[in-house]
């Protein structure tokens, strides 16, 4: 360098802010220290294929997909001074062996080259390899469009085969547990699924048995993957070999369209990729989201959906009259609910919401209540035990939201006076959205039937549909858009993956609907849509200011502190400052 | 040494020097104490206990001392490698998984001189500052794990092992854990990973080298039976009198076992780079069977690449260039790697004009596709695939390409697997090919149109 005396050195500046300087086929980065090669690959844009690794998980580096180049300043003779090129940077000394950049971490003046004859070379004969013993029954496999075999095969393979040897023989169809089927020729042995279940699971039930070409996962004798988190390994699987019962055999995957949404099931509102065709959902898988779900989800949530398809689904309103439910149109319907609230007094009617309502639909039953000028509006609350992973204690989606809403700690602290109000006969008439109110509300059929007017919107057929005497037919949480915010004050959005079926709508446009046919107003001056309805709630919440929408992120912000953490989070965090995982 | 007498049929050659086998076939030898004891034993740990552990620990630097497992590391530097602020135990770990073919020196020892090697393990143990050490046997010696414990229990009677060893303060128990049958257990990270209750999985190098992140995440050292043995003489006679032994670089003493087609196989102890090729073959071994010439020689353990014994090698660089035949390959480390193998284990194979290199090959093949772990890719895959393609140039049904094949599925592996199994598996297919290749394409055949089993049915129901 002409003027190094005044001049910092690249490495120097970088040290200055913890980072190093890394040259990735031919061009300079920094990237904080302690970053794995892979890692910094990312950072740079440049793809690392890989099987085996994971950034959850811990990286024995056993598939050697991931091997790169790598080169390092020659350690200078014995008192002699390190050479900087006009750049500032060290002469790279390329290693001739090559080295996996999973499990290797970045150094100053490293150099990786991610292409050229050497790692061309590597990837091609790995790829050759893992693909003499896998079985190549593409057509077959679930898997097939979303496989990292059959991706890298195209990317770095070689195109044809020298094996003319027969393939070894191992277990297919193997049943590891009630959910999850397991097909070992498969199986490239990257030990995902193992890793999982030993070190995010905590229930180490996969192993190894045999050795060499003959290695095959299998379960421990005497036991069953029944773990609620199995098939996450699934997901993790890069090739065929773990198939969900659930999802195996139903459609090729490349026709399946993809949503992000979230978790309905509890109120960690874990973040989620809805996959679907026509409107039919096939499956759901967890999405990573650092702050909520890692990249995990629970089996008893990804199998727990609202499909349009389902039998059990309404789809059309319904008016009773001598004890018989009849279907109408929404006119009707709508006009018969507001008609016969009108005859009650603002005190004698009870709104119950629900906590697995969107902050949208909640502020629309709010502005009812307002509306009609009734003060008993609460949600049902739903405790229960934790897993102490990703399950919370609170089984409502969106209490935080509630509570924001309602501007009320607890905003199903009304709902005991409303209970107690209808078995007094003080509360005469009940609207209730998305509840079954036989069951975690604590109503009686004895209490539904002393009601003189039961007004609900259900997606499902239940016992309080059945003892309404206005239904209107709700969307599954597949079916809208909205926002919800999650147990640690986290504001999420929901989109819709689905058509609600038939004449099923959202709660907001059915609650709108039922408040211009109270007050006769006229519509123009209701919100027309979501987004329109989503800036009023974000101009009406302070905590939700500038958030409708269209400005939530896709992971979602942060908009209150609830001073509740996620248990899967806490583990995740310590395994991540251990240095076991990149995280 | 002249008044040791050995068992008759068993006396060393005149060119051996025994310095560890030197109780080895011994008249009026037996594995006890009270015998070790007669001839001098532990006197060397009592010297030992009284010297600065980094005193040890330098003298067997200075010593030369290069590891004898195979990897010929300088065991000296090895212990050097501990952290110097660790706070965490340090433990020590013998290599008694001899499972290198055509190794067979450390089996003997544990047989014949448990003692030996007990002394040397206290000795290293106090140098390393290991209060805990392990014996890693290999499940085929049942008997050496029997006579061991023996060993060990006599030692603690002593008081050579245990608590406060000697009075000196220090304390050290010696356990023996018995494998399981496994090759890969002699790869140090893979034996520490068996030792944990494991499958003997080697561990990625960075971040797990044993001397830093060893058994139970903590500072290991670990080293084969004969190195340990040689810390017992290097206390003994001084570093700088060991370091006369050999030759400079390639010092001390070492085992070389020779097994094949000589007329005297057998354990020969020599001094390091002492003795040529030929002396070892042709005058200590007796030369080649009647009427049979010496073709071919793996030198250092099966995962060593084999030598022609008609060929000549270029070795050096510049002034110090030479060609040097096959017999005149001195047995040390460096030259032997020059020559393009290794020194190894100190296994020497060796083939005559009679074998098929074929044969050879495919015997290679079919131990290293039955010992891979199947931990990593290349090695799991690639060494059953070289095992199944000689097994057809063994039964005359490859061809021409399949040599071809063959040598890249081998450069496939070399270099890119975890552990060095990979090149101990590529090796000697790579070596055997470039030396043999026109030999075994002579058993291939262009007309060869092979076709799998599973490939015979199906084509049997396309055509129907």
């Amino acid at each position: 360098m002409s003027n190094s005396d005044t001049t910092q050195l690249p490495k120097d500046l970088a040290a200055e802010k913890g980072m190093v300087n890394v040259q990735i086929d031919g061009h300079w980065i920094q990237v904080p220290r302690g970053t794995r090669m892979i890692e910094a690959c990312k950072i740079a844009e440049k793809e690392i294929p890989h099987y085996c690794y994971h950034s959850k998980l811990s990286s024995p580096g056993n598939c050697r997909m991931c091997l790169v180049q790598m080169g390092m300043p020659p350690r200078p003779a014995p008192g002699a001074e390190p050479e900087y090129n006009e750049d500032g940077y060290q002469e790279i000394g390329w290693m001739p062996r090559p080295v996996i950049s999973c499990a290797n971490t970045v150094a100053e003046n490293m150099g990786i080259r991610t292409s050229g004859e050497l790692v061309e070379k590597c990837r091609e004969g790995v790829m050759e390899f893992l693909l003499i013993n896998h079985p190549l029954d593409c057509p077959i496999c679930d898997q097939a469009g979303e496989c990292s075999l059959q991706e890298f095969s195209v990317g770095y393979g070689k195109g044809q085969s020298r094996f003319k040897e027969d393939k070894i023989k191992k277990p297919k169809n193997v049943k590891i547990g009630p959910r999850i089927r397991l097909d070992d020729e498969r199986c490239i042995m990257c030990s995902r699924c193992i890793r999982f279940m030993d070190e995010v699971a905590d229930e180490p039930v996969l192993g190894f048995s045999e050795r060499g070409t003959h290695t095959t996962v299998g379960i421990f004798p005497g036991k069953e993957l029944t773990n609620n988190y199995g098939l996450n390994t699934v997901d993790l699987c890069p090739v065929g070999a773990l198939t969900s019962n659930d999802f195996r055999f139903q459609m090729r995957t490349w026709f399946l369209k993809e949503t992000n949404s979230i978790d309905t099931n509890c109120g960690t509102g874990s973040n989620i990729t809805i996959w679907t065709r026509g409107n039919k959902i096939f499956r759901i898988t967890p999405r990573q989201n650092d702050d909520v779900n890692s990249c995990w989800m629970p089996d008893s949530h990804r199998l727990n959906y609202i499909c349009p398809t389902d039998e059990d689904r309404l789809t059309a309103c319904l008016i009773k009259a001598d004890n018989v439910h009849e279907e109408t149109c929404w006119e009707n319907a709508l006009e018969a609910a507001a008609d016969a609230l009108k005859q009650f007094d603002a005190s004698e009617i009870a709104i119950i919401a629900s906590g697995k309502q969107t902050n949208e639909e909640l502020f629309m039953m709010r502005t009812l209540a307002a509306e009609l000028g009734c003060e008993n509006l609460s949600i049902v609350a739903r405790q229960q035990e934790s897993d102490d992973m990703l399950i919370s204690s609170d089984g409502n989606a969106n209490s935080t939201g509630a509570s924001l809403i309602f501007q009320n700690a607890d905003p199903s602290n009304q709902l005991s006076n409303i209970i107690e109000g209808v078995r007094s006969g003080s509360i005469k008439a009940i609207i209730a959205a998305s509840e079954n109110l036989l069951d975690a509300a604590g109503f009686s059929n004895d209490d539904l039937e002393a009601l003189e007017l039961l007004v609900s919107i259900h997606s499902q057929a239940n016992a309080t549909a059945q003892a309404s005497d206005i239904v209107f037919p709700g969307a599954g949480p597949a079916e809208k858009r909205g926002s919800m915010v999650n147990i640690t004050g986290r504001l999420q959005k929901l989109n819709a993956a689905c058509i609600p079926p038939g004449d099923a709508r959202s709660d907001w446009e059915i609650i709108r609907d039922l408040i211009l046919a109270i007050s006769g107003e006229v519509a123009e001056e209701a919100p027309q849509n979501i987004d329109t309805l989503s800036k009023i709630l974000a101009a009406s919440i302070s905590e939700f200011e500038g958030k409708s929408l269209a400005a939530i992120s896709d992971l979602g912000d942060s908009v209150t502190e609830t001073g509740h953490s996620i248990p899967l989070l806490k583990r995740e965090a310590e395994r991540k400052a251990n240095g076991e995982i990149v995280g | 040494m002249s008044d040791i007498q050995y068992l008759p049929g068993k006396e060393p050659d005149s060119r051996e020097y025994r310095l560890i086998f030197k109780n080895i076939d011994r008249a009026g030898w037996d594995p006890s104490m009270e015998c070790y004891l007669r001839d001098g034993g532990y006197e060397q740990l009592k010297k030992a206990i009284t010297m600065e552990p980094s005193a040890i620990t330098n003298e067997v630097k200075a010593s030369g001392l290069r590891g004898r497992g195979g990897a010929g590391f300088p065991t000296g530097v090895k212990w050097g490698f501990i952290p110097p602020n660790n706070t965490k135990p340090v433990y020590l770990i013998c290599n008694c998984d001899e499972s290198e073919p055509g190794t067979f020196k450390d089996r003997y020892i544990v047989h014949q001189d448990p003692h030996q090697l007990i002394e040397g393990m206290v000795i290293s143990a106090f140098a390393v500052g290991a209060k805990t050490a392990y014996i890693y046997m290999r499940e085929e010696f049942p008997e050496a794990a029997l006579i061991i414990e023996k060993a060990i229990e006599e030692a603690r009677e002593k008081n050579f092992l245990g608590k406060n060893i000697l009075g000196s303060g220090f304390d050290l128990e010696i356990y023996v854990h018995r494998g399981a049958g496994a090759y890969i257990c002699g790869e140090e990270t893979g034996l520490i990973e068996s030792l944990e209750g494991k499958r003997p999985y080697p561990r990625i190098k960075p971040p797990y080298f044993p001397a830093a992140l060893g058994l139970y995440m903590a500072p290991t050292i670990v080293n084969n039976v004969e190195s340990l043995c040689h810390v017992k003489h290097i206390i003994q006679m001084g570093s700088e009198e060991y370091a006369k032994l050999g030759t400079p670089r390639n010092t001390g003493t070492r085992i070389l076992c020779v097994s094949g087609d000589v007329k005297k196989p057998g354990y020969y102890e020599v001094e390091v780079g002492k003795i040529t090729m030929g002396e070892l073959l042709n005058d200590v071994c007796g030369g080649p069977l009647e009427g049979r010439t010496f073709k071919a020689c793996i030198p250092g353990g099966s995962s060593a690449k084999i030598l022609r014994c008609d060929e000549t090698y270029q070795i050096g660089k510049g002034d110090d260039a030479k060609e040097l035949g096959f017999f005149d390959i001195p047995m040390d480390f460096d030259t032997m790697a020059a020559c393009g193998s290794m020194a190894g284990s100190g296994g020497v194979i060796v083939m005559d004009n009679s074998r098929k290199i074929s044969w050879v090959l495919n015997n290679l093949n079919h131990f290293y596709a039955h010992e891979s772990c199947g931990q990593c890719t290349p090695c799991r895959e690639g060494s059953m695939w070289m095992r199944k393609i000689s097994d057809r140039i063994v039964e005359g049904k490859a061809t021409p390409d399949d040599i071809q094949t063959l040598e890249d599925v081998a450069y496939q592996i070399d270099g890119r697997t975890v552990c060095a199994f990979g090149e101990a598996s590529s090796w000697p297919v790579e070596a055997i090919i470039a030396k043999f290749r026109d030999e075994l394409t002579a058993e291939t055949s262009e007309d060869n149109d092979y076709l799998s089993e599973e490939a015979q049915r199906q084509l049997k129901y396309i055509s129907q």
